[in-house]
């Protein structure tokens, strides 16, 4: 079995020994509709090292990729620099076969190590700038505290120019390709940009400062190797322009329509408001819930400037649908958005206050009093929504100028 | 003394209460905390904390 696996070389001394996980659509509610990958990374240095290991049911996959390059007892030194357990469901059983001298992790690691798994588990931490030593190479290793969990971490190998990243600059995407030239670039960034706006966003404050910090350390960084996704060999520093840019939550002239709908009622509503943005110079994008998922939701608002909420009302409630993105935005904190709610309802209007409350909540700007409409939108109504779609259009031209002087 | 709060996770430093898991005496002022204090649930630094309304 474990002879059909092979390590894909990187550089002279690191090689790629993790899965592909071909088939997976759901990452814990976020939509992986290309799949993704668990990265494992092997150096062989004096003190053969592992960084990273790969979810659980993909053991056999890591160990054969590894035996392609090594016997795995020859493994000194295991790096884990996530605990979540896409990275560390292999963890114990690997310990256990290869019996290293040394689990490295954060400080933060260690106890999210042991919660997971097991009390007594041999680990020694490492201090924020601290050095591992491998013989003939080192590790500089960095806390990156949430970001995005509190024991993340990435490590630096000084002599290759590598940045072994975690989950950073990462993003769901298999393919049998292991390196970001061999793949197309729109696909790249779409999908780097889903895996920003879904895992990294609400900590973007974090991700400027370590951003500062990693600028600063000066290093003249040739690989970023993320734990998902390909590796970054041409140019890498374009992802970290990427991350930059998604970091300062800037709004741009596009909003985000968001909505479910019973009889069509707000459905029309929704396309009414969006050709009063168009009139007003904005894009929009019209997401019925019914069939967008939430986490493709969060990644068109990552580059936009407005999010509109339309919801039925049943049974004194928002819609289900509605309810799941607004628990799942509120997570997310977007920062950059104004924001309003529209719907229809039959005798009660419940819907719509309660996703304004979230809205607020979540401290974004609200435009005005969103459409409500009684049943079915009339002529007039669908008039008014048309209106209320200039008048976002006018706030956010108007956030823009403000922005830009 | 006000209470702040963590931008990251939500925990509240609450001075009546101190951080005892984290060695900070109950009356502690959220500005007398040491440099190096960090939140006792995800670890960032004060630097990310508030003042809570």
């Amino acid at each position: 079995m474990k002879e059909c696996f092979k390590a894909v070389q990187m550089t002279d001394r690191v090689y790629w020994v993790g899965a592909i996980d071909w088939n997976i659509r759901d990452f814990h509610g976020y939509s992986t509709h290309r799949g993704t990958t668990y990265n494992a990374f092997l150096i062989l240095a004096d003190r053969v090292t592992l960084v990273d290991t790969v979810k659980r049911h993909f053991l056999d996959e890591l160990m054969g990729r590894i035996a392609s390059v090594i016997d795995p007892g020859r493994i000194d030194t295991i790096i884990s620099n996530h605990s979540e357990m896409d990275h560390t469901g292999c963890l114990p059983e690997v310990i256990r076969r290869v019996n290293p001298s040394r689990v490295i992790v954060s400080a933060m690691g260690a106890k999210a190590l042991r919660d997971h798994f097991d009390e007594t588990m041999p680990l020694e931490t490492v201090a924020d700038g601290g050095r591992v030593d491998l013989g003939n190479l080192s590790l500089l290793m960095f806390e990156t505290r949430m970001l995005h969990w509190p024991d993340s971490m990435v490590a630096y190998l000084e002599e290759e120019g590598l940045l072994f990243s975690q989950d950073a600059f990462g993003m769901h995407l298999a393919s049998s390709q292991r390196f970001d030239d061999e793949l197309d670039e729109p696909i790249l960034y779409q999908e780097a940009a889903k895996y920003y706006a879904n895992i990294l966003l609400p900590y973007s404050q974090l991700v400027q400062k370590q951003l500062d910090r990693l600028g600063r350390l000066g290093f003249s960084t040739r690989l970023i190797a993320p734990d998902h996704g390909p590796v970054w060999r041409t140019n890498p520093g374009r992802v970290v322009q990427w991350y930059a840019r998604w970091a300062e939550q800037k709004p741009t002239r596009k909003a985000v329509i968001a909505f479910d709908t019973m009889w069509g009622s707000t459905d029309l509503m929704a396309r009414a408001i969006s050709d009063g943005l168009h009139a007003g110079g904005i894009a929009t994008k019209l997401m019925h819930l019914g069939g967008c998922h939430r986490s493709d939701v969060a990644t068109e608002l990552l580059e936009a400037g407005a999010l509109l909420v339309g919801t039925p009302t049943l049974n004194v409630n928002m819609f289900p649908t509605v309810a799941d993105l607004m628990v799942y935005l509120r997570g997310l904190k977007p920062k950059h958005l104004l924001a309003g709610a529209f719907g229809s309802y039959g005798w009660a209007c419940r819907g719509v206050p309660q996703v304004l409350d979230i809205l607020k909540e979540m401290n974004l700007e609200i435009v005005g009093e969103g459409p409500t409409v009684v049943y079915v939108p009339k002529p007039g109504d669908l008039a008014r929504c048309f209106d209320y779609g200039l008048e976002v259009a006018r706030q956010l031209e108007a956030r823009l100028t403000r922005a830009a002087e | 003394m006000k209470k702040y709060v963590c931008t990251i996770c939500n925990y509240v430093y609450d001075p009546a209460v101190g951080d005892p898991e984290g060695g900070v005496a109950a009356g502690t002022a959220f500005e007398d905390l040491p440099v190096d204090w960090v939140c006792p649930d995800c670890g960032v630094g004060k630097s990310e904390f508030e003042p809570a309304e």
